[in-house]
């Protein structure tokens, strides 16, 4: 049995995934345990959970396979600051303590975090793409296939086409940093006033609000864009390379106006921005999707990366009938990209043959259920220890209860089965409503999730009943699927209503789940993955004779999806929903104790969407006793080396030198005796250290990065010899570029 | 590490980069000396170096 543990980490999203001999035996994000939203530290929690779920130890890994080549990604940092030389000096500044403080010896941060793990398991590394592409093909159900990962960057490639074969991927093509198409719709994602890896599917779902007026603008001006989908950027727009924004002045210019901040209302302007930017994304995904189908002949395509969850764009590839099949990695982000690592070792291991793949059908990914799961006898003790009422309802009343209370237009908590991987609720960790009332919508998004009124919520729909409420005939299983309503089921607004205005227009009989543009993000529910869920969405369309219901994640703005029923019960009373169902247990929300229900940290809305976390701010405490006695031997050495220059300088006027020693010499065994003593004068010299330390380092780098690096930044360039391509050539027809031969996982011989 | 730095002395050879190196190699070097002034209990003895 081969155990591969798979890690992505250090810049957002961090996560684990455990593959035991090809299966996937579970895979989780770290924010789900830490509560911190894209947590990107090391994720010793979701670590903790995998190897539990398995039954596992550290001690009994085969591999731990790391998601990216951290010094691939360094170097480029480095072309990086000596292409925008003068101007890369806070970036530089900041990022390069973070490299060498952990992110470049991965090795030694997961020996360090891992300590039972033994000697003889190799810590290996994927590319950041080729871990999206295992990602999206090993679990896919295809035996060939064409694989399209496209997302910010990884060490050089933004885009990759590759061809899967059986148990095999090959790399062919890549597009390379800067030119990136996630950069770019990043870029706008700011500009419009959304925070950067975690915004981008707002403006996805602002796009519809809009006209696409700026489109010709963005292809004309912004990039140069060849047939076959790969493009280059013009970088006279964007300051991304720099470090400190997206965009500049040019940029402002170009589409009138600074960028949109956060707490300022959403114009005209902004709408119209989102849809161009919308349109010219769908553009270059679908020219980049014929060109991976000519590259690869393949009649199947797999897709992930960050972009891959532009579910409006993935729609429209399928509708183009550009590929007979499509299947996404639900967990398309940096996320899911832990579990492509590990599956990639089990595939390509370093050493011996390759296992056989068999495809299975639909996936292999379990409905993305990978994380956590409760039973009813895990559920009672916490239900009991938070103080909830609550009532356990029998399985013959259980399904019919709560599709009553959906009937009845309440809202309801659901928390079923095991934790999803990746951005979606699909089902186990959501907040489920009728998709049929006009006001759900609005209700949800003031009063439950406190999030912007224009965001949309996905159905729920049977699968076997999706074509009759849908134009899509595919199953959906992971809300990666945009399509449209059917036409006789839609209800065309006034022509005078234009902008945000729409928000308050029902646009269908399913007004709850459809778009101003009378879209859908689909989840379709099979009686296979789901079987709860699917006797629900049958027992509510038994009720009202409407198949679909309202899917929403289980938190609210600013706050990771749910984990434990804990968390489900504290979400629960800071919101408005009306009942909570966890396993078999039924809250309702009038009948909790007024205490709790008041005592709830109430949600206030200034609170929410907190700047991303980001490691290696403050000082790096190590509260361990071989610290404290470290600290102790170094600051009596100090003092005992200053004693004894003193005494030998000055005999006659320092003459307590003996009893000095004598008195150093205690300190030193009581410390080696009882380190803790001196814990606290360790924190204080530690922390006074660092805010000293701070700011002389950051002088002595600026005056590295000015002095030595920006000269010779530009003798590079002035000898045409740019450290990376920036160039734009009408000219020439392509922008691809042969991808680097895989060889990362395989050690040399 | 030492695969990585395999990995990454195959890179300066098939990209024909060996001019980062040394950049690099200082760039560490640096880097080092700069954490350690932060986080090291001996911070506080280096400081007139720098």
């Amino acid at each position: 049995m081969r155990k591969i543990l798979g890690l992505s980490a250090f810049y957002h999203d961090a996560a684990a995934a455990l593959v035991v001999d090809g299966e996937i035996i579970a895979a989780a994000q770290e924010e789900r345990f830490s509560r911190r939203k894209n947590d990107d530290r090391f994720p010793s929690q979701a670590i903790a959970y995998c190897l539990r779920e398995a039954g596992l130890t550290e001690a009994d890994l085969d591999a731990v396979v790391f998601y990216d080549k951290p010094i691939l990604k360094f170097v480029r940092s480095v072309e990086t600051w000596l292409t925008v030389a003068p101007c890369g000096a806070r970036s530089f500044v900041q990022a390069l303590p973070q490299w060498v403080g952990g992110r470049l010896n991965v090795v030694g941060t997961v020996r360090e975090e891992l300590p039972r793990l033994p000697a003889s398991c190799p810590i290996l590394f994927t590319t950041h793409h080729q871990a999206h592409a295992a990602s999206a093909f090993y679990p896919s159900p295809f035996e060939e296939a064409a694989i399209l990962t496209v997302d910010g960057v990884g060490e050089y490639a933004t885009t990759t086409i590759a061809r899967g074969h059986g148990n095999a991927i090959e790399l062919l093509q890549e597009l390379r940093f800067p030119h990136s198409l996630g950069l770019l719709y990043s870029a706008f994602t700011a500009y419009c006033g959304f925070h950067v890896n975690s915004g981008e599917y707002k403006l996805m779902g602002l796009a519809p609000y809009g006209e696409p007026v700026y489109a010709d603008r963005i292809r004309e001006q912004l990039l140069d864009m060849k047939a076959d989908g790969s493009f280059r950027l013009n970088l006279d727009f964007f300051s991304f390379m720099e470090g400190q924004s997206m965009t500049n002045l040019r940029f402002h210019d170009l589409f009138g106006g600074r960028p949109r901040h956060p707490s300022e209302p959403i114009e005209t302007r902004h709408l119209n921005v989102a849809r161009s930017i919308q349109t010219v994304t769908e553009d270059i995904l679908l020219r980049l999707a014929r060109h991976a189908r000519e590259v690869t002949g393949a009649r199947n395509l797999c897709m992930a990366g960050g972009v891959a969850l532009n579910c409006v764009a993935n729609g429209l590839i399928l509708r183009e009938k550009i590929f007979e099949r499509l299947w996404i990695q639900p967990a398309a982000g940096d996320a899911g990209a832990a579990l492509g690592a590990a599956l990639a070792a089990w595939f390509q291991p370093p050493e011996g043959p390759s296992p056989v793949r068999t495809p299975c059908v639909p996936d292999s990914m379990k409905g993305a259920a990978l994380g956590p799961g409760f039973t009813d006898d895990d559920i009672e003790p916490l239900l009991k220890e938070v103080g909830a009422v609550y009532r356990c309802l029998d399985d013959p009343s259980f399904v019919p209860t709560v599709a009553q209370l959906l009937a009845d237009q309440k809202v309801v908590g659901w928390v079923q089965g095991r934790m999803e991987f990746g951005p979606r609720a699909l089902g186990n960790r959501s907040i489920l409503g009728d998709a049929r009332s006009p006001r759900m919508q609005s209700v949800m998004n003031l009063k439950i999730k406190f999030r912007e009124s224009f965001r949309p919520f996905a159905p729920l729909v049977l699968l076997e009943r999706v074509a009759d409420y849908f134009e899509l005939t595919e199953p959906s299983p992971y809300m990666m699927l945009v399509a449209p309503v059917r036409p006789e089921l839609r209800n065309p607004p006034s022509p005078e209503a234009t902008g945000l205005d729409l928000v308050r227009h029902p646009h269908s009989s399913l007004p709850a789940v459809t778009h101003v543009d009378f879209s859908a993000r689909i989840q379709t529910v099979d009686a296979r993955t789901h079987p709860l869920l699917h006797r629900l969405l049958g027992e509510f369309e038994k009720i009202t004779g409407c198949g679909v219901l309202v899917n929403t994640s289980f938190n609210i703005r600013g706050e990771p999806i749910i984990c434990t029923p804990a968390d489900a019960y504290r979400c629960f009373l800071k919101t408005e929903m009306d009942a909570l169902v966890v396993g078999h247990f039924l809250l309702l929300r009038a009948e909790q104790p007024r205490p709790a229900v008041e005592g709830a940290d109430r949600v206030r809305v200034e609170e929410l969407e907190p700047a991303l976390p980001s490691s290696g701010d403050g000082p790096k405490l190590r509260e361990q006793p071989s610290e404290w006695r470290k600290f102790v031997a170094v600051w009596v050495a100090a003092a005992s080396l200053l004693a004894y220059l003193l005494h030998h300088r000055h005999p006659s006027t320092f003459r307590t030198w003996p009893y000095l020693q004598g008195v150093l010499l205690i300190v030193l065994v009581v410390g080696m005796i009882r380190p803790r003593w001196f814990r606290k004068p360790y924190r204080a010299v530690t922390i006074a250290t660092f805010h000293v330390g701070k700011p002389i380092s950051q002088v002595v780098l600026r005056v590295f990065y000015w002095v030595l690096l920006t000269p010779f930044g530009w003798t590079l360039k002035a000898s045409g010899h740019a450290p990376l391509p920036l160039h734009r050539d009408p000219a020439v027809s392509t922008y691809w570029s042969a991808a680097p031969l895989l060889r990362g996982l395989r050690r040399p011989a | 590490m030492w695969q990585l730095a395999k990995e990454f002395f195959r890179f300066l050879r098939e990209e024909k980069k060996w001019w980062l190196i040394p950049l690099i190699a200082l760039l560490l070097l640096l880097a080092a000396m700069l954490i350690f002034g932060t986080s090291s209990v001996l911070a506080p003895f280096m400081y007139p170096f720098l």
